[in-house]
C-alpha cells in the first residue's frame, strides 16, 4: 500500500525535474490567477473613484463581524495547509490525514459562513437586479458596489469549493499512503493553491468590508 | 530536493502575526486618519497591511522564501502585470480634464 | 549515413491505429494533428464566412443580405478567425510538435494538460457553433457594452461563454510551454542555443498566461450582466463601458501578438535554413521577441483614442505604440541582413518567408499611422484599419503558418508535397491577397467606414477589386489543401531532413517515434551552425 518509490513520470529524467516543474507550473497557473481577479480589482478601484459614497453606504451594509470571522477562518486554513503539507514531507500520514481533515473542514465553515451572508444580503433586497432596494440618493451606482460585491465573493467562493476539492482529493490519497517525503508533491501544489486564494481573500476582505467603516 | 521542513514554531507565528494584522486593520477602519473624499490614508493603510499579510502567507506558508530564484520571478511577474493593468487603466481615469480639448467648431 | 526507411519503423502516426488511442493520447505530436483537425475547420468556416462578406460587398446596396445578418457575418466571421484560427494554430499545431523536440525532451512537461486543452478548446469551439447556427451574435468580435450587455438580442451569453472556455486552452497550453522550456531543455542547451522558434514561443506563452485571464473575466462579467440583468458596464448604475474597453483590449492588444510572434519564430528557421546561413543577429531577434512580448502589454489604448479617453492617456499610448514596433523592425531587418550574401533557395516555404517579410512590413507601418494620433481620428474604424490587421494576420500570420507547415509537413508526416503545386499556390497567394486588402487601405483613406454591409456607390469598383481578389486568395488556400492531403496518400517518403537544416527535430527520423529520442541529445553548438562543415546536410 505504501509506495517508497517516487513515481516519476516518463517526459522527465528525475523525481527532483519533476518536482521543480510541478510547483513551477502552478505558480505559472496562479499568476493566471492574478490577472483573473485582477481585472475584477481593476474595474472596482476605477468605480470606487467615481462613486466613493456610494461604494462606502454598499461596504458599511456587508456584515463585518462575519467578514472578519471568515478572514480568520481563512487564514486558519492557510496554517493548517502548511502543517499538513510539512506533515507529508515528514511522511508523518496521520499528521498529514488530519490537517487536511482540518483544513477542508476550515473551508467548509468559511463557504458556509458566505452561504449565511449571501441570504442575509437576499433577504435585505441588496442582490443587485430587479429586487435591489437601498434607501438614500445612492442607490443606482450602490447597486454597482454589489454586483462587484457578489461577482469578486462568487468568483472567490468558486475557488474554495474547487480546493475543497482538491483537498478531498489529497486526503484519499493521503490515507491509501502515497505522500511520502520522496514524494509530496500533490500536496504542495494543492497546499500553493490554496494559500493563493487566502491571498486572493486577504485582498478582498479590506476592498470590499473596509471602505469606509469610520463613517 | 525539495526545501527543508519549516519549523512548527515559525508556521504558528506567522498565523499569529496574520491575526493580529487581522485585527489592525480592522481596528483603524473605524478611525477616520484623514486623505479626503476617498480617505486616501485609510485606503493606504488598509491596503499596505493586506500587503503585508499576503507576503507573509507567501514567503512562509508557500515557501516562497525557500524557492528559487524563477519561482520569485514567476511570482513577481504576476504582480507587475497586475500593476500594469491597475495603474495604466487608471492613468486614464485620474488625467481626464488635465489637458484641455480643442474646443467644438460650432458652440 | 543511410536514410532510414521511415514507412517501416514504429513512429508516432502508426504505433497505434486505434480512435481510443488518438483521443485518449498525451503524445504532443498526436494532440497537434488534433489540434490541425480542428483548426482547420474553423479556418473553413471563417473563410466562408469571408466569402459571404466579400461577395455581399460586389455592390454599394445591401442588396444580398440585410444589414443584421451582414452584422452577424463580420462578428462570425471575426471570433472564428482569432478565437479559433490565429490564436492556436502556429502554437496548437507547430508548437506542440515542436517545442519539446527543438529542446531535447521525451514531450511537454504536461502531457494530459496538453490533452486537455485540446478539449477544452473543441467544447469552447462547440459552444460558439451552437450559437452561430441558432441564431449568431451581432456585436463585433469585440462585445462592446451597451450594446452586447444590454441592447443585443442576439446569442451573446453562448459566444461568450464558448470564447470563455477556449480561453483557457490558451492558458494551458502557454503554461506548458513556459514550463517545459524552463525545465526540460536537454544538457548544453542553454537559453543562447536555443532555435528562435523556441524564443518566439516563449515569449506567445508570456502573454497567453498574463493577458487571457482578463479578457476571461470581463468576458464573463458581460455575460453576468446579461444573463442577470446585474450592472456592471451599464451607464443607467453608474456603469462605464469604457472600463469594458479598457479591460478588453488588455488581452486583445497582445493577443495580436500572440497571432504573430509564433509566426516571426518560423521566419528565423524559414530565413536560416533557406539563407544557408545563421542569423544574424541572434541575441536581438531573441531579445526583441521577448520585448514585443512586454511591451505589447502598454500600449492597448490606442484601440481607444476617440473613445473619450483622455488626451494624456492617449499620448502615452501614442508614444508606447510607435516603441512597440521597434523589436518587429529589428527582426525584420535581421532576416534581411541575414539573407544578403546568403545561398539563397526558393522553395515554397521560403516564398511564404519572403512574402511574410514584405506584407507584414506594410501591415506593420500601416500601424505606425494608426498609431499617431491625428491620423488615427481619421481612419478609426474605417477599412484602414481592417487592411491593417489583415496584412498583420493574412499577410504575416497565415503566411507564417503555411510557410512553417510547409517545412516540417515531411518531418511531421514523412511524405514529400509537390513543389511545384506548393510554389503555384504560394503565388496564387500572395497575388490574391494583395489584390483582396491592398484597395482596402484605399477605401478606408476615401473615409468608406469597416462593418456596414452598404457604402457610396463610388467605391464600388475598389470592392469589387476586393472581392475579386478575395476569390483568388481562397483557391490559394484551396491549393495547399489538395495537394498536401494528396501527399498523405500518394507522397515521396521523406528522409529525416530533406532541407538539410539545422535544429535537433532534424535528427529525428521522419515521423519521428512516440517518445521523439532514444537518448537524451546532448547539445553542443549554437543553433543554425549552417557554416560548420558538418552540418546541414540534405538526407
Amino acid at each position: 500500500m505504501s509506495d517508497h518509490i517516487p513515481q516519476v513520470a516518463h517526459q522527465f529524467e528525475d523525481a527532483t525535474q519533476q518536482y521543480e516543474t510541478a510547483t513551477l507550473g502552478m505558480w505559472a497557473f496562479l499568476i493566471t490567477e492574478i490577472m483573473f481577479f485582477g481585472g475584477l480589482f481593476a474595474g472596482f478601484f476605477v468605480y470606487i473613484l467615481a462613486h466613493a459614497q456610494a461604494f462606502a453606504e454598499g461596504s458599511r451594509h456587508l456584515d463585518l463581524t462575519l467578514g472578519t470571522i471568515n478572514t480568520v477562518v481563512l487564514l486558519g486554513s492557510s496554517l493548517t495547509m502548511a502543517l499538513a503539507v510539512r506533515s507529508a514531507q515528514e511522511g508523518n500520514r496521520n499528521g498529514q490525514m488530519l490537517f487536511l481533515v482540518l483544513t477542508i473542514l476550515l473551508g467548509l465553515a468559511f463557504l458556509g459562513i458566505k452561504g449565511v451572508e449571501y441570504a442575509h444580503k437576499f433577504e435585505q433586497h441588496l442582490v443587485p437586479g430587479p429586487q435591489f432596494r437601498l434607501e438614500g440618493p445612492h442607490a443606482q451606482s450602490a447597486q454597482l458596489f454589489f454586483s462587484f460585491y457578489f461577482a469578486m465573493t462568487g468568483v472567490h467562493a468558486l475557488h474554495m469549493v474547487i480546493g475543497v476539492g482538491l483537498l478531498a482529493w489529497l486526503l484519499v490519497n493521503a490515507w491509501r499512503g502515497r505522500y511520502t517525503p520522496a514524494y509530496f508533491t500533490p500536496v504542495e501544489v494543492c497546499g500553493l493553491y490554496w494559500h493563493f486564494v487566502d491571498v486572493v481573500w486577504i485582498f478582498l476582505f479590506p476592498t470590499l468590508y473596509l471602505v469606509a467603516r469610520h463613517a | 530536493m525539495t526545501h527543508p521542513t519549516v519549523p512548527l514554531r515559525l508556521y504558528v507565528g506567522i498565523f499569529v502575526g496574520l491575526i493580529l494584522l487581522t485585527g489592525l486593520t480592522v481596528g483603524i477602519a473605524f478611525f477616520d486618519l484623514g486623505g479626503g473624499r476617498l480617505h486616501a490614508v485609510n485606503a493606504i493603510a488598509a491596503i499596505t497591511i493586506a500587503i503585508t499579510k499576503a507576503l507573509l502567507v507567501v514567503l512562509y506558508f508557500m515557501h516562497i522564501r525557500y524557492s528559487n530564484r524563477l519561482t520569485w520571478v514567476f511570482a513577481g511577474a504576476g504582480v507587475f502585470w497586475l500593476l500594469i493593468l491597475i495603474v495604466l487603466t487608471l492613468a486614464d481615469y485620474l488625467s481626464r480634464g488635465w489637458l484641455p480639448l480643442p474646443r467644438p467648431w460650432s458652440s | 549515413m543511410s536514410t532510414p526507411a521511415s514507412d517501416v519503423r514504429t513512429n508516432y502516426l502508426n504505433a497505434n491505429y486505434s480512435v481510443r488511442s488518438w483521443l485518449l493520447t498525451t503524445d504532443h505530436k498526436r494532440i497537434a494533428i488534433l489540434y490541425l483537425v480542428s483548426i482547420s475547420a474553423f479556418f473553413a468556416i471563417g473563410g466562408a464566412l469571408a466569402g459571404m462578406l466579400r461577395l455581399a460587398l460586389l455592390t454599394p446596396h445591401g442588396d444580398l443580405v440585410q444589414a443584421e445578418t451582414y452584422n452577424k457575418l463580420f462578428t462570425m466571421h471575426g471570433i472564428t478567425m482569432i478565437f479559433f484560427f490565429l490564436i492556436p494554430s502556429i502554437p496548437a499545431v507547430l508548437g506542440n510538435f515542436l517545442v519539446p523536440i527543438m529542446v531535447g525532451a521525451r514531450d511537454l512537461a504536461f502531457p494530459r494538460i496538453n490533452l486537455l486543452s485540446w478539449y477544452v478548446y473543441t467544447l469552447g469551439g462547440a459552444f460558439t457553433l451552437v450559437a452561430a447556427v441558432t441564431g449568431g451574435v451581432d456585436t463585433g468580435w469585440t462585445f462592446y457594452t451597451p450594446y452586447s450587455s444590454t441592447y443585443a438580442n442576439t446569442n451573446v451569453i453562448l459566444t461568450a461563454l464558448g470564447v470563455f472556455i477556449t480561453g483557457f486552452s490558451s492558458i494551458l497550453t502557454g503554461l506548458n510551454f513556459v514550463v517545459t522550456i524552463h525545465k526540460m531543455r536537454a544538457p548544453g542547451l542553454t537559453w543562447n542555443r536555443l532555435p528562435l522558434f523556441i524564443w518566439a514561443h516563449y515569449a506567445t506563452s508570456l502573454i497567453m498566461l498574463l493577458g487571457t485571464p482578463v479578457i476571461a473575466i470581463t468576458i464573463l462579467l458581460v455575460a453576468l450582466e446579461r444573463g442577470l440583468g446585474i450592472g456592471i458596464f451599464d451607464p443607467n448604475l453608474g456603469g462605464d463601458p469604457v472600463l469594458f474597453q479598457h479591460l478588453f483590449w488588455f488581452y486583445s492588444h497582445p493577443a495580436v501578438y500572440i497571432m504573430i510572434l509564433p509566426s516571426m519564430g518560423v521566419m528565423s528557421e524559414l530565413v536560416a535554413c533557406f539563407s544557408r546561413k545563421r542569423i544574424f543577429g541572434y541575441n536581438f531577434v531573441a531579445f526583441s521577441s521577448v520585448a514585443i512580448a512586454v511591451l505589447g502589454f502598454l500600449v492597448w489604448g490606442h484601440h481607444m483614442f476617440v473613445s473619450s479617453q483622455s488626451m494624456y492617456a492617449g499620448m502615452i499610448f501614442s508614444l508606447l505604440s510607435f516603441l512597440v514596433a521597434i523589436p518587429s523592425a529589428i527582426k525584420v531587418f535581421n532576416w534581411t541582413a541575414t539573407m544578403y550574401k546568403g545561398s539563397i533557395a526558393l522553395q515554397t516555404p521560403m516564398l511564404y518567408a519572403f512574402g511574410f517579410i514584405g506584407l507584414f512590413t506594410i501591415g506593420g507601418l500601416t500601424g505606425i499611422f494608426l498609431a499617431t494620433l491625428a491620423v488615427d481620428v481619421h481612419v478609426h474604424d474605417t477599412y484602414f484599419v481592417v487592411a491593417h490587421f489583415h496584412y498583420i494576420m493574412v499577410g504575416g500570420a497565415i503566411m507564417g503558418y503555411l510557410g512553417g507547415l510547409h517545412f516540417w509537413w515531411p518531418k511531421i508526416t514523412g511524405k514529400l508535397y509537390s513543389e511545384v503545386w506548393g510554389r503555384i499556390a504560394a503565388v496564387t497567394l500572395f497575388l490574391g491577397f494583395n489584390l483582396t486588402f491592398f484597395p482596402q487601405f484605399v477605401l478606408g483613406f476615401l473615409g468608406m467606414p469597416r462593418r456596414y454591409h452598404v457604402y457610396p456607390p463610388e467605391f464600388q469598383f475598389l470592392n469589387v477589386m476586393s472581392s475579386a481578389g478575395a476569390t483568388v486568395l481562397g483557391l490559394g488556400y484551396l491549393l495547399p489543401i489538395l495537394y498536401l492531403t494528396w501527399s498523405l496518400f500518394f507522397g515521396k517518403a521523406a528522409g529525416p531532413n530533406p532541407w538539410g537544416a539545422t535544429g535537433l527535430e532534424w535528427q529525428t527520423p521522419s515521423p519521428p517515434p512516440t517518445f521523439n529520442f532514444d537518448k537524451t541529445p546532448v547539445v553542443a553548438e549554437e543553433a543554425y551552425a549552417y557554416d560548420s562543415p558538418l552540418e546541414g546536410h540534405r538526407v
